[in-house]
């Protein structure tokens, strides 16, 4: 008797299978890329994962995604003024890039061109079995950016990867190369204003000493379903940093899937996660040291306020080889509502033996010493308080130390207290 | 100005009395001194004017200017000019200094019904205040107290002081952790803040400070309760003798 086989579908299930077969002839693709997503909806069709599955633990996926959107072509989103000033603009609209810009040492391709003409089938791959976002994503891409930069390009100007939906389903991926010794700020800009479902795959190959930032900024509206992925690749003394601000969204999950290989990288995570309402976001890393001599730090600061739910999955692999590893995890929590919560689950595997690893998690509410000392030099408690809550979100964005950068990201945590205190 | 009477309260928590049965008065214009043996409440008391919900008052009454401020939070006691110097400032990371200074300004000018400072008289008058307590400029860039040494955070308590312009200020133990010359300086700035119209409690362990600071009145505080009081002359012969006689007495 086969067991699987009598697993009933979940609505969201079964709608994502039919919406495969029927949006099929209209998803770009030569052969190759259509073995991949026949591939990617089996896999879908065993079932989304559940929270028996480790990875998805706190986030059951099956439970969680009660109902998906039907494709709304009709949907009409607008492109938004880029985050960081003068940045050279892509924008995605309801899942469809644009005409691209041209910028010294830099090429772009739009991503529909590549699956049309299978050259990007080779990199249409999945993490395993548990990986939902990969499959789903894999299944429907139809479009997004390819970005290169050539080896040793200093691009000044920020570059904003923007995808906006108003509605209805969005898959989109983007894939950027960054040639050695190049330099360059990549925001990855995801919002947009309508109930959609979004599944978006990033993928950063990063080249001998290279240097990239790298802002995910992610303000969805409190009624769409985020579903993301970054991976990335670091090349010899290559240096990442990495910056997540969730502050929207009804389901999200933000997978960061980094692998070091060469020797000197250094990736820097920060994260920070705005939850308000009855949302349900989780940020899942996977890091692999994978050889000697490479280093990491993350920080992710959450605030959780109303019904909202937050996770934050850590996993560092230290490979046997990998020695000299220096990696230090960190995430702190402020609970803001008796009725939030919020999930933290560390994990080291090291397999190397000379290696400084440590990771660290607090959960707790403000502090009533600093709120009083606040509050007895007159400044009344609402304010106190948000004064203290950004205090602790602030410290990590100014890390980023660029006024350029911080700025707009100090305003961007005003607005969403502004709407959410 | 300050009116306590038979005032009891004990910490919230635990249920444990700390005060019992206080009585104190302190006039506009006056410099009084509330001396003690450690665990006499002295802190218990400074807390407790500033409205710290740690401590719970069982009887009695604080009238500041007439009227109770058992009720008033510690946002609105401050407001109404009301200003405790810690024996230990918090720090706190992630707030900047100045916006500290500019935000605890604002709030008050609010409660008060002005108008918020410009910004550029805002800065001068920090920059003037810090002057004077020869506190470096950029220190006040740093998040509020974070690596500030045991007298640079005494400092910035005075500076704080000088900027909000109270009408009751309670130092709480200001001479601890100063150093001779710092201590000169941070009793400078609390002199410079003596007029009728303001009252100044020190509470301090040692007569050192009431050299430089001279008060008016030397409360001794025991067990909760006020056990003697009396002019400067009561803080030397503390200092001579110790508390045993007065305690001894009192019984």
């Amino acid at each position: 008797m086969n067991m699987r086989a009598e697993i009933q579908r979940t609505p969201a299930e079964a709608a994502i299978i039919d919406a495969f077969g029927e949006r099929l002839s209209l998803l770009p693709g030569d052969g190759a890329v259509m073995v991949k997503r026949d591939d990617a909806i089996e896999q879908i069709k065993a079932g989304l994962p559940t929270r028996r599955v480790e990875s998805w633990h706190y986030t059951d996926l099956r439970r969680l995604l009660a109902s998906v959107p039907a494709f709304d072509a009709s949907a009409a989103a607008k492109t938004i003024a880029p985050l960081l000033e003068g940045s050279s603009l892509l924008s995605i609209v309801n899942g469809v890039s644009a005409a691209t810009p041209s910028v010294e040492g830099v090429t772009f391709q739009r991503l529909g061109d590549k699956l049309v003409d299978g050259s990007y089938a080779p990199a249409l791959v999945t993490y395993g079995s548990d990986d939902a976002v990969g499959a789903l994503n894999t299944a429907f891409v139809a479009d997004g950016y390819f970005v290169d930069i050539e080896d040793g390009a200093q691009v000044e100007k920020p570059i904003e990867l923007q995808n906006i939906q108003a509605g209805g389903q969005v898959h989109v991926r983007l894939p950027v190369r960054v040639g050695a010794g190049a330099k360059a700020t990549i925001v990855e800009r995801q919002t947009g204003e309508g109930a959609g479902l979004v599944s978006s795959v990033s993928q950063l190959l990063l080249g001998d000493d290279a240097e990239v930032l790298w802002l995910i900024v992610q303000d969805q509206p409190e009624t769409a379903t985020h579903l993301a992925q970054f991976k990335a690749e670091l090349g010899k003394n290559a240096k990442l940093t990495l910056f997540v601000m969730n502050a929207g969204g009804k389901l999200v999950r933000q997978e960061v899937i980094v692998k070091a290989t060469g020797e000197g990288a250094d990736f820097k995570l920060r994260g920070v996660n705005l939850l308000a309402g009855d949302c349900h976001v989780d940020v899942t890393m996977v890091l692999d040291h994978a050889v000697p001599h490479t280093s990491s730090t993350e920080v992710v600061r959450n605030v959780v306020t109303g019904r909202a739910k937050g996770v934050f999955q850590g996993r560092i692999n230290v490979h046997q080889i990998a020695q000299k590893t220096d990696a230090r995890m960190a995430c702190n929590t402020l609970l803001l509502s008796d009725d939030g919560e919020f999930s933290t689950k560390p994990e080291l595997e090291i397999f190397a033996d000379d290696v400084a690893c440590g990771h660290g998690a607090t959960v707790t509410e403000i502090d009533r010493n600093h709120l009083f000392y606040l509050m007895a030099r007159g400044i009344d408690e609402k304010s106190a308080r948000g004064l203290l809550v950004r205090a602790f979100l602030a410290e990590v964005i100014e890390e980023l130390e660029d006024e350029t950068v911080v700025e707009p990201l100090e305003e961007l945590l005003n607005s969403w207290f502004a709407a959410h205190a | 100005m300050l009116e306590i009477k038979n005032l009891h309260a004990r910490i919230a928590e635990s249920g444990t009395e700390i005060i019992r049965g206080l009585n104190l008065t302190v006039k506009a214009g006056e410099v009084a001194a509330i001396m003690g043996p450690n665990g006499s409440g002295k802190s218990t008391l400074s807390y407790i004017l500033a409205g710290r919900d740690d401590y719970e008052v069982t009887e009695g009454d604080i009238l500041y200017n007439g009227e109770s401020i058992l009720e008033m939070d510690p946002a609105e006691r401050a407001a109404k000019g009301l200003f405790l110097a810690f024996q230990y400032p918090m720090e706190i990371p992630g707030v900047a200094t100045m916006e500290f200074l500019k935000v605890a300004m604002n709030s008050q000018r609010k409660a008060r019904g002005e108008e918020p400072l410009k910004v550029p008289d805002f800065i001068k008058r920090v920059k003037e205040a810090a002057g004077t307590l020869e506190m470096d400029f950029n220190m006040l860039k740093r998040p509020v107290n974070v690596g500030f040494s045991g007298g640079e955070k005494k400092r910035a308590e005075i500076l704080q002081m000088k900027l909000l312009e109270p009408k009751l200020c309670v130092l709480d133990e200001t001479d601890s952790g100063l150093d001779i010359d710092a201590l000169k300086i941070v009793s400078d700035g609390v002199n410079a803040l003596r007029s009728p119209d303001r009252a100044i409690i020190v509470i301090t362990h040692y007569q050192r400070l009431l050299d430089h600071i001279v008060p008016d009145t030397v409360h001794v505080l025991y067990k909760g309760q006020v056990i003697k009081s009396g002019d400067k002359s009561l803080a030397l012969e503390l200092e001579e003798n110790g508390y045993a006689g007065i305690i001894e007495e009192a019984a």
